[in-house]
């Protein structure tokens, strides 16, 4: 190593100036020394309002004095609490105002245990606990049918196209409204927290998605950033949390109403699925039928039980008796008889119904459906004029027939 | 945009099952009880069928209110 100091090869011919030691010192200390990594415990941190934060780094048996400049600091996820362990990437020099060795740090990472993140996790947990924003009961249930659901990622994102494909393929009912933010980088907190007020004010929306696809640690870290937790928390619907990671919760997972773990399973979730609603109407259509077959052979049971006795009520009543109450006698028969008549129109309708939804099921029961040659139902008594020519639809084919007499 | 009105379309279908299997009213009643099932059942998978995704994105314009614009894609 060659230097170029002053006195470099010659008897001292005159003092050095401060200036010019420290400059020595200086350039000795940055060739000889690349740039590493140092493990060690922040103390004293002080943020400057130019944005460059100088601090301390110790152990047991030495300190060492620390600046990180502005453009290195604010790409730091905040800063680290006095006390943190810390790994400190960065190269040694020397600052000739203050006559102090320093060490110029470009990058700050947690130490393996614990650590810089975890700390930082640790305390936006237990300030959103302390506020009861991690109550099990705070959790809201998602809406059965939601009219719109509202998705706080970004527009470029995989997210996004992920819910997109998830929702158009299992619920094309609904909306789904891109609420744009950025998810990453500095500015993402304070993005998706104006993007998170700005759903609010959308009336429709009964759901949010909020989150985006896998990434580093890094790349995550807005997700627990203690203000975007604070505004998924007050949210006016309920909120679904998809930060795409494997392992570890985020922030927003916490507080959110419901926590999946990508995208697409948020999405899933969202919504319901038509497959299933449309098994559920088949469902219902079979009970619907057969409760209604089932009332069907309640009636048919009691009318024919009924039509005998009053078959054999008006022979009586027609038997004998004098001349003036037989003509009043016939008029009430003929009047039970039309009563009957109604009723058994009534039953005959109920079963066309069936018969609309499940032909053979009823027509093995025995009845039969009427129909004109135009294929109408013929329900009534009024339909089968005199003459009409019909066709009996019974179980195992149609009968040709025609009404008899005349009106 | 069709969910709220499914959402009522089966709650209906339950609650006119349910009357259907208590057996206590009279035919005409039933019949058409049975009827609006029917009904119910075919609206709702019309609704079902003829539904399509709609995308759109929210912003705030300059004046600061809220405005959705159909998205494509």
């Amino acid at each position: 190593m060659t230097l170029s100091l002053p006195l470099a090869g010659g008897p001292v011919e005159r003092p050095l100036t401060i200036a010019e030691i420290t400059a020595t010192a200086r350039e000795v200390l940055e060739t000889a020394v690349p740039p590493v990594w140092v493990v060690g415990e922040v103390s004293g941190l002080k943020k400057y309002p130019s944005g460059h934060w100088y601090f301390t780094l110790k152990d047991a048996e030495a300190q060492l004095r620390c600046v990180m400049w502005r453009s290195d600091a604010s790409r730091a996820q905040g800063a680290p609490e006095d006390g943190l362990q810390v790994f400190a990437r960065g190269a040694l020099t020397v600052n000739a105002k203050r006559g102090e060795m320093q060490f110029v740090v470009r990058e700050l990472l947690p130490t393996a245990e614990g650590g810089f993140y975890a700390a930082l996790f640790e305390r936006a947990r237990k300030n959103l606990e302390k506020d009861g924003l991690l109550d099990p009961a705070r959790k809201r249930p998602l809406p059965p049918f939601p009219r719109a659901v509202g998705v706080v990622t970004s527009p470029e994102g995989a997210a996004w196209r992920d819910v997109v494909a998830v929702v158009g393929r299992r619920w094309p009912l609904t909306e789904l409204v891109l609420v744009g933010a950025r998810v990453q980088g500095e500015d993402a907190p304070a993005d998706l927290c104006r993007a998170l007020a700005l759903a609010d004010r959308l009336e429709t929306l009964d759901v949010l998605i909020v989150g985006r696809g896998g990434g580093s640690k890094e790349d995550l870290w807005a997700f627990n950033d203690e203000r975007v937790a604070r505004a998924v928390a007050a949210a006016r619907v309920p909120v679904i949390s998809a930060v795409g990671h494997e392992t570890d919760g985020s922030l927003t997972d916490l507080v959110a109403d419901v926590r999946a773990a990508t995208p697409s399973a948020a999405a899933e979730k969202a919504v319901p699925d038509r497959g299933e609603l449309l098994r559920r109407l088949d469902a219902l259509q079979g009970t619907l039928r057969s409760a209604a077959a089932r009332r069907l052979a309640l009636v048919g049971e009691r009318l024919r039980h009924v039509a005998t006795r009053m078959a054999r009520s008006c022979e009586r009543l027609v038997e004998g008796g004098d001349a003036r109450l037989r003509d009043a006698r016939l008029r009430m028969a003929g009047a039970c008889e039309r009563s009957l008549a109604a009723r058994l129109a009534a039953m005959g309708q109920l079963a066309g119904k069936l018969d609309a939804l499940s032909p053979l099921k009823v027509l093995e029961r025995g009845y039969a459906v009427a129909r004109d040659a135009a294929g109408r139902v013929l329900r009534r008594t009024s339909d089968f004029t005199p003459g009409l020519a019909f066709r009996l639809r019974v179980v195992d084919g149609e009968v040709r027939a025609r009404t008899e007499g005349s009106s | 945009m069709s969910g709220p009105s499914l959402q009522e379309d089966l709650a209906r279908l339950d609650a006119i099952v349910r009357a259907l299997e208590a057996n206590d009213l009279d035919l005409d009643r039933a019949l058409a009880l049975f009827e609006e099932g029917v009904e119910r059942l075919r609206t709702a998978r019309e609704r079902l069928a003829s539904a399509e995704l709609r995308l759109r994105q929210l912003r705030e314009a300059a004046d600061g209110s809220v405005r959705v614009d159909d998205l494509t894609g």
